[in-house]
């Protein structure tokens, strides 16, 4: 694990929407750091954790507010850069895995042509060596017949291709951190773990940083180094990930309680008691550093 | 295993044509027999048409076993067919000339129009809609609707009226009504019946610029409700399309706005548009018939009116016939682009 110089720094992020009823806050007083590690964010649906994702590479829609002290990715302030300088930090510096590979992709353009752009965009290189590079990137992610994969198009492809497609599309420039979110819950089980391979060892190889937002607390807890664990937008706590069945947070003990588990008794499941006062406290203290 | 891919594909467009084939042979046919059915519903006399009020009744019960008007009408029907497919739509009587050779002189001039009025809808009307989706609810927005909402709701021969009292009574900028001055007509050969191009090819610039002239005010305001049917679509298709998530994908990789709009998103409104475009030039190419009417120009539009106004059913049935087939030909083509274009549709 090399952690060694942080790579983003988020302090006190908060996002909010104009609705008709009022400013509705999707993200509040978010604070994390990260290096070049694996960290996972967990919460429920709406708990803030794919706007927070996308507050960083600031691909939120025009209408959102994002207030922040600073978003620092090595040592440079996201939030003062220009669009045109955002650009150059989006898919070369910070990349972003989606959900879903049936439509993250364009579905008129063939998939090698869209691995290329994502090369071509940030490297002026002749075609031949850009698909060259392309073809390269396609094994990188276990195609085994990458020139044929090469001039499908995303409709002709399973999920758990599209998804190896998606993560060389956006590996391919080689940023230092991905942020990947929700990258295999459209996927078939079998291949989710078959694509966690995938992303875990490029990831690990090239010593990148990695978000890994997702909802499922166990699969974060066997990826990730650290897990930051979200609710109604804020951060309730930040464990490490061989901690998680120590903790001691009522919002994660509640998470974990309602796992079904293989061996544990067979009586009902418990359900999330959700507590409202949480929402006031203030854990993002915690949450800076190791 | 991709040889046999390539088989089943061409097995696959095969199967398609084929049944194509079939489903524009039923269309024709129907085409057919309703202009057949009109012939025979509409209360005028085909043979009074030809030999007059004043004929004897020898001669009318002449021309009326001449045009086979005894024979049983399913036979009368085949026989219709038959001369159809052989390309002769009869005879018509105000002209004296084949239909047919009617038609091929006066459509060049609905093409030129058309073709005119569909670069206006496609240059401006596209760009307009693109502009409109991407700054929604925008001063340019609101702008563009209006244009719309105008294009849908005023009548045609109104706003080409209204355009000649201002531009060719009032102000003198255009000239008046007609394809070309009075001074210039029959003087270039028609070689493609296209004036314009006609004019370039005999090189008589004076000549084609007053061609060009004359084309403006019908082209503009053709080309205005192409325009204007063409930015709606446009900007529906664009809203939807914006909303997709691989437009997000294209924004992580860091591909810029504009290739973004441009390039990934209108990449996807093409297929959808391909048809509206079609759709919008066929219906030009059917022959405007109040736009040729309110500019006396001499195309389909025009020759159809004046063969209505003067009882020439062959004509009329002929023409029909010619614009029904020139709209299966559009909607095949615009098939044929779809099934290019879309990957999914292969």
């Amino acid at each position: 694990m090399n952690d060694s110089g942080h790579l983003l720094d988020v302090k006190d992020l908060t996002v909010s929407f104009p609705s008709p009823r009022g400013e509705v806050c999707a993200v509040k007083n978010v604070s994390f750091s990260l290096g070049h590690e694996k960290i996972g964010i967990v919460g429920e649906s709406g708990s803030g954790k794919s706007v927070t994702g996308r507050a960083i590479l600031r691909l939120l829609p025009p209408y959102a507010h994002i207030h922040a002290t600073a978003i620092t990715f090595q040592e440079k302030d996201l939030l003062s850069f220009s669009e045109q300088e955002m650009r150059r930090i989006r898919g070369r510096q910070i990349s972003m895995v989606m959900q879903d590979p049936k439509y993250s992709l364009n579905p008129v353009r063939t998939v090698g042509e869209q691995i290329r752009e994502a090369y071509t965009i940030h490297r002026k290189v002749p075609r031949r060596q850009a698909r060259q590079q392309t073809l390269e990137m396609l094994t990188a992610v276990r195609i085994r017949n990458p020139e044929q994969v090469y001039r499908l198009y995303p409709h002709e492809v399973s999920g758990g291709m599209g998804q190896r497609i998606m993560i060389a599309m956006m590996l391919i420039p080689e940023p230092s951190l991905l942020i990947a979110d929700e990258p295999t819950s459209a996927l078939d089980v079998t291949v989710q773990l078959q694509v966690l391979a995938i992303l875990d060892d490029l990831v690990t190889q090239r010593g990148m940083g990695l978000i890994f937002i997702s909802h499922d607390l166990e699969l974060v807890a066997s990826f990730c180094d650290r897990i930051i664990i979200m609710y109604g937008g804020r951060i309730m706590e930040v464990v490490d990930a061989a901690n998680l069945h120590q903790s001691t947070h009522p919002y994660t003990r509640g998470l974990l309680n309602c796992l079904p588990r293989i061996d544990g008794d067979k009586g009902k499941l418990s359900t999330l008691q959700r507590d409202a006062s949480w929402l006031d406290a203030d854990f993002s203290a915690t949450a800076g550093g190791k | 295993m991709l040889q046999l891919f390539t088989i089943r594909r061409v097995k696959k467009a095969t199967h398609q044509t084929v049944r194509l084939l079939i489903m524009v042979a039923i269309t024709f046919f129907g085409l057919l027999f309703i202009t057949f059915l009109i012939g025979r519903v509409v209360p005028i006399d085909p043979v009074l048409a030809v030999v007059g009020d004043k004929a004897s009744p020898e001669v009318y019960q002449q021309a009326r076993l001449a045009m086979g008007l005894d024979l049983p009408v399913w036979r009368q029907f085949f026989i219709y067919m038959g001369s159809v497919l052989h390309g002769d739509l009869g005879t018509s009587v105000l002209t004296a000339k084949p239909v047919l050779q009617d038609i091929l002189r006066v459509f060049p001039a609905t093409l030129e129009l058309a073709v005119i009025a569909t670069c206006i809808g496609i240059f401006v009307g596209i760009p307009l809609g693109v502009f409109s989706a991407v700054k929604r609810g925008s001063f340019l927005d609101h702008i563009t609707r209006v244009i719309g909402l105008l294009g849908y709701s005023l009548p045609i021969f109104w706003l080409g009226l209204l355009a000649l009292i201002v531009f060719y009574a009032k102000l003198d900028l255009l000239p008046g009504p007609g394809r070309i001055d009075v001074f210039y007509e029959d003087i270039v050969d028609p070689v493609t019946g296209i004036m314009l191009i006609d004019c370039i090819i005999a090189r008589e610039w004076d000549i084609f610029w007053n061609a060009l002239a004359h084309i403006i005010m019908p082209a503009t305001l053709l080309g205005y409700y192409s325009m204007a049917y063409l930015s709606r679509m446009t900007r529906s298709f664009m809203i939807e399309q914006l909303r997709q998530e691989y437009i997000l994908t294209a924004r992580v990789k860091g591909v810029a706005e504009w290739r973004v709009i441009w390039g990934h998103a209108l990449g996807n409104c093409a297929i959808p548009l391909i048809t509206v475009v079609a759709l919008s030039f066929g219906t030009l190419l059917e022959g405007s018939v109040l736009t040729e009417t309110v500019f006396a120009w001499p195309g389909l539009g025009l020759y159809l009116t004046k063969s209505l106004l003067n009882a020439d059913m062959n004509s009329v049935l002929g023409s029909t016939i010619v614009v029904g087939t020139i709209f299966l030909g559009v909607n095949l083509f615009s098939d044929f682009l779809y099934k290019v274009l879309d990957p999914r549709a292969r």
